[in-house]
């Protein structure tokens, strides 16, 4: 464990964020949500942002995915500027998927429909956008149920309908806002394995949001703890253990120790 | 999930069952209470008349091809009417709903408007563009437009912000943002509206028969009054409502197949 790292400026960085600072305007005094982030996330790895709530993980991954302009500072997505002037860049933008708390499935469009609604966007060929969807439905485990409206499927299928369509435009980048938030205990470990196993299967880089502590070093390979008000990144946990981990890491005495050690800190800062 | 065990489904058929054995029995009740009535109470055939004269009468009406031109000419008046309430109350709903500054200056007209009886206008409408049927499709279309646009708004300021928030992270153009997002996820608040301005659509096609012409159902009801012909009266009454059930109903069918998705549509997709 280290505190607060200094800007890596590796090559092979997929995200970087340097010295970017959010100011909310309110109807009354502006509100500072982050103080000057540095972080950078190497290609291929699995950052977990993890912290109490209002301490801003949601505002940098918002930041990242280009939903929200940063007030101050630089973000790079795959070496390439995503704000400039004002103005987000598509070009680095299309290299990001987004995955929100919410599966936020079209209910008009059928589960398959969802899943092939970006590469439309995009004039992909439909014979292409059939077979890619096909592909995802497998990798993500809800064949099946392709052809049904999303209020039929229950939320860990939502919610992996919604993991296939950030996947389908095979973006390098995989934004993840506490995907499994909404689900219960036993179908979030599951969707961690689930997770674990795309990840491994595509070798995309993941940042994730949430504020299971368990879930943080189940998934990561670094954990990164925010402190509130303003939000900055207060300790970085690296978590080494091999993959594919199996729900049962989660009692080795390492992985308990991590663990409390964040447990402490996180309440030490909220 | 849909699943459904099977006592709950018995309860459920039973339950829509009883509409099919209940509201054909409360009629003939209805309908012999009235008869029971004229026949006991010696009313005059011109105050009410028995329910056997009108079912003649309405038999009359469906033979007569004049009676049916006036249907015609009522259903023509709606329908265009209606639709073109439809187009102008769904475009400018998006325009209001989509533009600020466009709303708040437009909203204090269209809440002044709102709240004025716009059957008020009819006369008005009647000495600017004649006693034709130019005059009854301006009503018709007035009267339909203003739930249109105002749930058409609604549907588009409705659209969830996380469904946005999709279409950003995917580099969506302004035409794919509304064609794929805006409207389909307005659709079912746009055919609440179009529910209610089809009904109204009707009344402003009737009310301006009322006033001037000598064509449409509206216009038969009047003349039917003057010959103190009131179980033909009646029996245009009947076509009004037989009208007012189909349009409503087309409407219906119209959600159900366009937004088959959504649960006011009603379909039972089993899980």
């Amino acid at each position: 464990m280290r505190a607060a790292p200094e800007l890596e400026t590796a090559g092979s960085a997929a995200i970087v964020l340097a010295g970017v600072d959010k100011w909310f305007k309110t109807q009354d005094e502006p509100v500072h949500a982050l103080a000057p982030i540095n972080l950078s996330v190497a290609s291929g790895e699995l950052v977990v942002l993890l912290g109490p709530s209002g301490c801003g993980k949601t505002t940098i991954l918002r930041i990242v995915g280009g939903l929200i302009q940063p007030s101050k500072g630089e973000v790079r997505v795959l070496g390439r500027e995503l704000w400039v002037n004002g103005g987000r860049k598509s070009e680095a933008a299309s290299g990001l998927g987004i995955v929100f708390q919410d599966a936020n499935l079209f209910p008009w469009l059928s589960v398959e429909q969802n899943i092939m609604l970006p590469l439309e966007l995009k004039g992909t060929p439909r014979a292409e956008r059939h077979d890619r969807a096909r592909e995802l439905i497998k990798l993500v485990g809800i064949a099946g149920f392709e052809k049904r409206w999303p209020r039929e499927l229950s939320g860990g299928m939502r919610q992996r309908a919604a993991i296939a369509r950030a996947l389908s435009y095979d973006p390098e980048v995989l934004l993840m806002d506490e995907p499994f938030g909404a689900l219960d205990a036993m179908t979030r470990d599951q969707m961690n394995l689930e997770l674990q196993r795309i990840w491994m299967e595509t070798g995309k880089t993941i940042l994730l949001v949430t504020h299971s502590i368990n879930e943080a070093v189940f998934l990561a390979d670094r954990v990164v703890l925010l402190s509130p008000r303003p939000g900055r990144i207060d300790t970085v946990a690296e978590v080494g253990f091999e993959r594919p981990r199996s729900l049962d890491v989660q009692s080795a005495p390492e992985f308990q120790r991590i663990v409390t050690t964040l447990r402490h800190r996180l309440v030490e800062i909220s | 999930m849909t699943d459904i065990s099977a006592p709950q489904l018995a309860r459920r058929n039973g339950k829509t069952s009883l509409p099919w054995i209940s509201t054909p029995l409360l009629a003939a009740i209805l309908v012999f209470s009235w008869h029971m009535y004229v026949t006991q109470s010696h009313v005059s055939a011109f105050i009410m008349p028995a329910p056997y004269a009108v079912w003649k009468a309405w038999l009359d009406l469906l033979a007569s091809p004049r009676a049916w031109g006036h249907a015609e000419t009522t259903i023509y008046e709606t329908l265009v009417g209606f639709l073109w309430g439809l187009f102008i109350g769904v475009g400018l709903g998006v325009l209001i709903g989509r533009i600020r500054w466009l709303e708040m200056t437009l909203n204090p007209f269209i809440v002044a408007i709102q709240v004025v009886p716009k059957v008020a206008f009819v006369p008005l409408f009647v000495v600017w563009f004649g006693f034709g049927i130019t005059s009854k499709v301006i009503v018709s279309a007035v009267l339909a437009f203003f739930p249109i646009l105002t749930n058409t708004v609604l549907g588009v300021k409705s659209v969830e912000s996380g469904h946005r928030d999709v279409m950003t992270s995917l580099n969506a153009s302004r035409f794919a943002v509304f064609w794929r997002l805006e409207l389909p996820s307005s659709l079912p608040y746009i055919l609440t509206g179009m529910e209610v301005g089809i009904v109204l659509a009707i009344i402003g096609a009737i009310v301006g028969e009322y006033l001037g012409g000598n064509s449409g159902l509206g216009y038969l009801l009047i003349s039917k009054m003057n010959a103190f012909e009131t179980d033909g009266l009646f029996a245009v009454m009947i076509h009004m409502t037989i009208l007012g059930f189909a349009f409503y109903f087309a409407v219906g069918l119209l959600r159900r197949l366009t937004i088959p998705w959504h649960q006011s549509s009603g379909l039972d997709l089993g899980g």
